[in-house]
């Protein structure tokens, strides 16, 4: 090879208490897509960050073209041809996509050229936006559209991806990848940062991992099996989830014809979703994110209410009942948001614990917190959830994430619901933790309680589901058992087709 | 009562007068909360930057410092509230409030010495040809310099928010800090400015109560301008335009008011007095009902970069 | 280079030791400011702070003073602290004391010469819904069409100004005062005078309610489901709805509170050491409790401390424009620097300070 685009020699950053990337070396050619592999906190966004000019290495260079390439702020490496599409974090939804691509850009024309400028690229890379559209009413992928017609405008020399197919469904994915390999070939070179095996191999030419920090090795991932790679990325190998021989039991949840209006000018309506969920099954629904996972997990845990007849919970009426009354009932949930939505980030794990168990687990009497039950309640999360935290007055903010969602689907399993409804219970999570959280909730079924859970992973809504069903705008598609899908209807199910088959549907 | 006593040129004239300071604090804190800052100073600000002014123009026999006076007088009392808020991340509520407070007490300390003064006199511009007209001229082209600036200054500020690339970029911080971060621009120095100008515009407006309006000083003279500057900007979800019509609404208000009571109308001169302030509460309530529109999302929020 | 760093969480230490700090960066500006307006600094520090308990002529006549002045900021900040614990800016307590003392007044006056004991309980009462009622103004507004309770809390104190002054000269004037503005006087009316229960220590019932309104926070916020409650609305308002807290409720709970605590303290004013209801009876206790509430952490205990304390510097304040001729604004903004140097510490309590090792570029 010649002399490659970039070359990334010993980048080290370190932050108190963490090293996140110890001495990193990677070269990416010229019209390479290069995959950056790794783990959550493996140290990808901190390498990202010192290539785009937002953090400045500790130690170690990089080059870009034999030259030596220092940006200290992201608009260095914008003129040095160096753009990023981002995961999260750089729209602004007030704003109309002109402006946001604006936003983006060292030296903008005119609104008038720049909305023609627009249209010019998303015709040419078949990405169709309209420039006067006020962002925050895009879908996730024509909100990632504008990111990339963002950078695409700045004819970049290296385009970087962060976790870009996470809001895609696997037709958006395909297009996406027909975009990609048709920068490649007129001359772009990509860094793909992903922890999706399958996509890696499918796209990228090279691929350096990165495990807690540290380059761990490179490899051609065309030849490489995703098996390798995935032992490469933990380190060891984990026990994936075990499904048992499923026994199904009485119904215990029925939703029939949920109706809701979005809560937002942002949010989602529910339309018409129905499902009944059996004692000691697991429902997975998938979707891509933004179309109403939120809003069903609101309506089932009761934080927002439904018209009678609605929900029924082991046949009686909860539609109109508060989240209080839905827990005493025996309907638990967990939200995806751990900061915040489960948990309040400054309270201590104990008064975490009163949060959702004050009634249930008889913590309370006349109205008064018994703070020795309620301590007591914690510990025993934390010990049965290896919860690794210094003690149960620790505020739940200190801990990380994995430790403080094993928390918080602990809280909820220690209850004993008869009914568990999660929604991304794995999210942003290690995956020693998402493994023993998957486990947790095969285990909480196999005693005979039902659990719905909702996520946007559909590696582990195969793994722990016995039915799946998929949301789209809203709407709930048939449900199938996992056994009779493959990844073309499951495509065809996120994107919305409803009427495929309804043969099988029971509810 | 005797309604043939107001004169609706001089009303005119004279609501134009009263919607000035509020105007002026009004878009200031317009532009702070475009930025993503709330802040809830105006009050302190507008009565420091009123007696600041008064006491250089007094000193000076000059209005024209004055203004300029209590602009920075304004502006640097904001700096106090920027340093908190931005460095110190303190709470934008309690800060705000606390510089409220602050400004009070600087202000009558500042002020015991001037009570009772007059102050110069603000000279009238005369605009050729348009001063001359009949009625019109003495409605809406006699008046000092301040009443322009004020007006020419919500020009601006619109066109700097919808023209121009630093506008743009004001209006990104304000609506998530977090993405205008990961694109590399300052956040915290950007909001520095926009509160700092804040400060400028809000002293500004209490320099016009004690050197124009008034004109003399007395201690707690704002009686609330500032807070209804706050009020204003929600009515007129964040937009420049609006701002200027919500003021002088709120002008016209306190004029008609006022007039009422001299011309003896048969309404409780308490009823008269609070008006402005019910009409403010229910402007707030009918806004609020039909759904606060053009908040900046950010609006509030503390911005500290994690990495 | 000196950066801020996250901590994992709130330091416990940094909590009980902002406010000291930020009392003894208080002193030291305040000093300066004083040597500027050509007093001895130290002298005025002592003069503020330890003359009007300890000094042997002005002692005697200053010290009751002290349960005078706290009582009122203390009722009014253990009722505002519990809103902003949960995130309801309510600043308008200065009406609600308003319109609290001026309801129990007219109720009590409306029983002139009675001199039945049930009167003055009957007036806590409706001093208490007085304030309670100008709260649920905000709180109504806020709950059923969102409006800000900030702006139109405020916005009322001003409408209460106004009620203050024709109710003082109108409907509740002295019909025997000559035609001076202001009610009877209630100390020359000993079925509802609010007077000192211990002589010369200022203990009036007013206290006694600060008092009483201290513990039962206290045990509200520590043990009670409805403060943890109002604590979580406050930290995390989604986490709230998730724990089954409604909104509404927290908002009329916090709001009505604040009223009716804010109120009594104005009816216990009014009765007691006011003694009248003038148009300019209140004394900005309802504003200055906003500072007595950050200052005591929106703690039950640190607000009693607190509020003893801002009561120190009333007195001294005093003290000090009578004996070194310092103006008495001075005071007003030396109470003003006290919340801005303890917000500016406080941020020790969430951060902490990391010098060197940042970013070199």
């Amino acid at each position: 090879m010649d002399t490659p685009l970039l070359s990334i020699n010993g980048l080290t950053k370190a932050y108190p208490g963490v090293v996140a990337n110890d001495s990193v070396s990677f070269d990416i050619g010229e019209s390479e897509i290069h995959a950056l592999l790794g783990e959550n906190g493996a140290g990808k966004s901190t390498l990202v960050k010192m290539i785009y000019g937002l953090v400045q290495p500790d130690n170690g260079t990089m080059t870009m073209r034999g030259a030596g390439y220092t940006p200290s702020k992201p608009s260095e490496a914008r003129q040095s041809g160096v753009a990023m599409v981002f995961q999260h974090f750089s729209l602004f939804d007030a704003l109309d996509v002109a402006e946001n691509v604006a936003l983006g850009m060292e030296t903008p024309p005119p609104m008038r050229d720049l909305a023609r400028q627009i249209r010019e690229v998303s015709e040419t890379y078949g990405l169709p936006l309209d420039p006067s559209r006020t962002v925050g009413t895009l879908s996730a992928g024509e909100r990632q559209r504008v990111e990339i017609i963002r950078c695409l405008l700045q004819d970049p020399k290296l385009l970087i991806m962060d976790e870009p197919t996470s809001v895609l469904t696997p037709q958006e994915v395909d297009i996406l990848f027909e975009t990609l390999r048709k920068l490649k070939a007129e001359g772009t070179s990509i860094l793909y940062i992903s922890h999706k095996l399958e996509e890696i191999r499918a796209l990228c030419d090279h691929a350096t991992i990165l495990r807690l920090g540290k380059n761990v090795g490179t490899c051609t991932p065309s030849e490489t099996t995703a098996r390798e790679m995935a032992e490469m990325m933990v380190g060891s190998s984990f026990a994936a989830p075990q499904a048992q021989n499923k026994v199904l039991g009485n119904v215990l949840l029925s939703v029939k014809g949920l109706s809701q209006p979005a809560p937002g000018s942002f949010g989602t309506p529910l339309r018409e979703i129905g499902f009944d969920l059996r004692a000691g099954e697991v429902l997975g629904i998938g979707g891509v994110a933004g179309n109403g996972q939120d809003e069903l997990l609101a309506a089932l845990s009761g934080e927002r209410l439904s018209e009678t007849g609605m929900v029924r919970l082991k046949g009686s009426d909860v539609s109109r009942m508060g989240p209080n009354a839905r827990r005493e009932a025996g309907l638990l949930s967990g939200p995806e948001e751990r900061l915040g939505h489960a948990a309040a980030p400054d309270m201590s794990l104990i008064e975490n614990g009163v949060l959702t168990a004050s009634r249930r687990m008889g913590l309370l009497s006349n109205g008064f917190i018994s703070w020795g039950k309620s301590r007591a309640f914690a510990e025993d999360v934390i010990e049965r959830f290896d919860v690794r935290t210094p003690g149960p007055h620790v505020a739940a903010r200190a801990l990380s994430g994995g430790n403080l969602q094993k928390f918080v689907v602990g809280r909820e399993i220690v209850q004993t619901p008869d009914v568990l409804v999660v929604n991304q219970p794995t999210w942003g999570v290690d995956a020693a933790a998402a493994a023993f959280i998957r486990q947790s909730l095969l285990d909480l079924a196999a005693q005979g309680s039902a659990v719905l859970v909702i996520s946007q992973d559909l590696d582990e809504l195969m793994e722990v589901s016995d039915r799946f069903g998929a949301l789209n705008e809203g709407r709930l598609s048939s449900i199938r058992p996992v056994t009779e899908l493959d990844i073309e209807q499951i495509g065809l199910m996120m994107g919305g087709a409803h009427d495929m088959e309804v043969a099988h549907v029971d509810g | 009562m005797d309604f043939g006593s107001i004169n609706p040129a001089l009303l005119i004239a004279s609501i134009m007068i009263s919607a000035t300071p509020i105007l002026l604090a009004a878009i200031g804190e317009m532009v702070v909360e475009k930025a993503g800052v709330l802040n809830l100073g105006v009050e302190g600000m507008m009565i420091t930057g009123a007696v600041v002014g008064f006491a250089v123009a007094v000193t000076l026999t000059s209005p024209g410092f004055g203004f300029v006076a209590a602009a920075f007088a304004g502006a640097a009392l904001s700096l106090v509230f920027a340093l908190l808020t931005q460095f110190l991340l303190s709470n934008q509520v309690a800060t705000g409030l606390g510089l409220t407070l602050a400004g009070l007490g600087l202000s009558s300390l500042i002020g015991k010495p001037y009570e009772g003064m007059k102050s110069p006199p603000m000279p009238k511009l005369d605009i050729p040809v348009l001063s001359d007209l009949p009625i019109v001229g003495r409605m809406l082209f006699s008046h000092d310099a301040m009443v322009y600036v004020s007006l020419l200054l919500v020009v601006a500020v619109w066109a700097f928010l919808k023209y121009t690339r630093a506008g743009l970029i004001l209006r990104a911080v304000g609506e998530s800090h977090d993405s205008a971060h990961a694109l590399g621009y300052k956040v915290i120095p950007i909001r520095i400015a926009a509160i700092l100008f804040g400060g400028a515009c809000a002293g500004m407006g209490g320099a016009y109560l004690s050197l124009v309006r008034v004109p003399q000083w007395t201690e707690g003279m704002t009686a609330g301008a500032g807070w209804i500057a706050l009020a204003i900007v929600v009515f007129a979800s964040w937009r420049a335009g609006r701002v200027a019509v919500g003021a002088y609404l709120f002008g016209g208000v306190t004029v008609l008011q006022l007039n009422l009571q001299a011309a003896g109308a048969n309404v409780p001169v308490s009823l008269l007095s609070a008006s402005p302030y019910i009409i403010t509460i229910l402007v707030l309530v009918i806004i609020s009902a039909r759904g606060v529109h053009g908040a900046p999302a950010s609006l509030g929020r503390s911005f500290h970069a994690t990495h | 280079m000196i950066r801020l760093e996250k901590r994992p969480e709130p330091s416990r230490l940094w909590t009980a030791t902002t406010p000291l700090l930020a009392v003894a960066l208080t002193m030291i500006v305040g000093g300066l400011l004083f040597a500027v307006l050509g007093a001895d600094p130290f002298e005025a520090i002592r003069t503020i702070f330890w003359d009007p308990l300890f000094h042997p002529q002005f002692a005697a006549y200053s010290r009751p003073q002290l349960l005078v002045k706290a009582g009122p900021l203390i009722l009014i900040a253990i009722g505002l602290s519990i809103g902003f614990k949960a995130g309801i800016w309510n600043i308008g307590a200065e009406g609600q004391y308003i319109i609290g003392a001026v309801c129990g007044a007219g109720v009590g006056l409306a029983f002139y010469p009675s001199e039945n004991v049930l009167i003055f309980p009957l007036m806590i009462v409706a001093g208490a819904l007085g304030g309670w009622a100008w709260a649920m103004i905000p709180a109504v507004l806020k709950t059923k069409f969102g409006t800000n309770e900030i702006l139109v809390s405020l916005m009322l104190v001003y409408v209460a100004q106004n009620v203050l002054i024709a109710m003082s000269t109108g409907l509740l004037r002295n019909p025997e005062g000559m035609g001076f503005p202001g009610s009877r006087n209630f100390k020359q009316w000993d079925a509802v005078h609010n007077a000192e229960i211990v002589a010369n220590t200022g203990m009036h019932w007013g206290v006694v309610a600060a008092f009483i309104a201290v513990i039962a926070a206290y045990v509200l916020m520590s043990r009670h489901i409805q403060g943890f409650n109002i604590r979580l609305s406050g930290e995390a308002p989604r986490a709230a709805r998730f724990a089954g807290v409604s909104p509404a409720r927290i908002v009329f709970l916090c709001l009505g509170l604040a009223g009716a605590l804010a109120g009594m303290a104005g009816l216990f004013e009014v009765t007691g050491p006011a003694g009248q209801l003038t148009d300019k009876f209140n004394a900005g206790y309802g504003f200055t409790a906003i500072i007595v509430a950050f200052l005591g952490r929106l703690h039950p205990v640190g607000i009693l401390l607190a509020g003893l304390l801002m009561a120190l510097t009333y007195i001294g304040g005093e003290l000090a424009q009578l004996m070194l001729g310092l103006p008495g604004a001075a005071i007003q903004l030396f109470q003003g620097m006290l919340l801005f140097f303890l917000l500016a510490t406080d941020v020790f309590t969430n951060y902490r300070l990391r010098f060197g090792a940042g970013a070199a570029a």
